[in-house]
């Protein structure tokens, strides 16, 4: 049986992208950062995981306001980089599996999850500077990796809970799958960010710890939170933390934490949190 | 459950909602179009020929040439589609965010925690 065996909750800032592809890991004001990750990567390449479920959102790389999906879920083989407005990132194409996505779809529609299924799809920002910063991906990537968006632009937004109770039912839906699979789920963006008006650049440390805190404590509290809530407290941008939420909802209350992280350089509170199942 | 309380407006902020994206629509479509290397030479070739293509009306189109950020916001645009026309025109993120905020470039970047992680 397929069984998810870690969860991350990661922010994927567009500018750590941009840092990354001109090498920039060791400057004195990315180190912080970068360095992070470096034995959240080691963990991962010992936990050898066969998927990596990546909750995340687009910022109008692939998905226009014309048709908008609450949830959409990646069935293909393989996804494209996405041009986001300053060209293609020299990143290899992601590996999908669609078998897995198959069977994702299945179980959560059945389970009264009605997602978009999207056999074509091209990922950017949101997906990628989580996968780079934790996954090795020369001269390929080491794990194959589902897509999974959500709408957090075009309100009304999917509430707090139902984000959670996602991550519930993709467990029940991941251990459904008959095949030997080790999984790992991200829930990536925020933390607390407002990049617009008289505001621009406000992040909020104290919500932002807090809310590590209780992703591993007390989930639930979170998830009872309103949107007008998180963006009153985290900004506009912020209420990006409900795809955290999806993750957390994936992991068991038994699972370990591993690592904590927390850089606030610009503008956007770059918060990371690691689970690992026993 | 609600999520937004409309009597509790949250200060220097537009929640992007339908109505929201129903008055700028033409505004984001343009800027979604951004994202080919073909139209963005294109803009920059002829960016009054871009704009009356994309049936943006005069006052969108004034926003757009006087690079007014809050403005273009205002009238619907989503930050996260203006920011392909912030590349295209050379404002970055950070230019439109110090702009947003009323203040310099140079003090805005002042008042960050390493302004070198940009």
């Amino acid at each position: 049986m397929a069984r998810i065996i870690a969860g991350i909750g990661t922010s994927h800032v567009p500018s750590i992208g941009g840092a990354y592809d001109r090498g920039a890991q060791d400057e004195p004001d990315w180190k912080p950062l970068f360095d992070a990750y470096v034995p959240v990567r080691e963990w991962l390449a010992r936990l050898r995981p066969d998927v990596a479920i990546v909750v995340y959102n687009d910022h109008g790389a692939d998905f226009f306001f014309d048709k908008y999906p609450t949830f959409a879920l990646g069935c293909a083989d393989q996804y494209a980089i996405a041009d986001e407005g300053m060209g293609v990132r020299p990143l290899p194409r992601i590996k999908g599996d669609f078998e897995f996505s198959r069977r994702l779809c299945e179980s959560l529609v059945y389970d009264e999850f009605d997602l978009t299924m999207c056999q074509e799809m091209s990922v950017e920002h949101g997906f990628l500077v989580p996968m780079h910063l934790c996954f090795d991906h020369a001269p390929d990537w080491s794990v194959a990796a589902v897509p999974l968006a959500v709408n957090v632009l075009l309100h009304p937004l999917p509430t707090a809970q139902r984000c959670f109770r996602l991550g519930q039912a993709i467990r029940r839906a991941v251990e459904a799958d008959p095949r030997d699979l080790r999984v790992v789920i991200l829930g990536t963006g925020g933390m607390s960010h407002q990049l617009q008006g008289k505001r621009f650049g406000a992040m909020n440390r104290e919500f932002d710890h807090d809310f590590l805190e209780r992703i591993e404590r007390d989930p639930a509290s979170l998830a009872r939170m309103t949107h007008q809530e998180l963006m009153e407290q985290a900004g506009a941008e912020g209420i990006e933390l409900i795809m955290w939420l999806v993750m957390r909802g994936a992991i068991s209350d038994g699972a370990r934490r591993v690592h904590r992280h927390y850089y606030g350089p610009m503008t956007t509170g770059m918060g990371l949190i690691t689970f690992e199942e026993p | 459950m609600p999520q937004l309380d409309r009597n509790r407006p949250i200060p220097d902020t537009i929640v992007f909602d339908l109505n929201e994206s129903r008055k700028g629509y033409r505004i984001n479509k343009m800027c979604d179009s951004l994202t080919s290397d073909e139209n963005r030479r294109a803009y920059k070739e002829d960016e009054e020929a871009y704009l009356s293509r994309h049936g943006l009306s005069e006052e969108e189109k004034r926003l757009v040439r006087a690079r007014d950020w809050a403005g273009l916001n205002a009238a619907g645009g989503n930050i996260y589609y203006l920011l392909k026309l912030g590349f295209v025109v050379g404002h970055g993120l950070y230019r439109m965010g110090a702009q947003m905020r009323g203040e310099p470039f140079e003090a805005f970047l002042a008042s960050r925690n390493a302004k070198g992680a940009r």
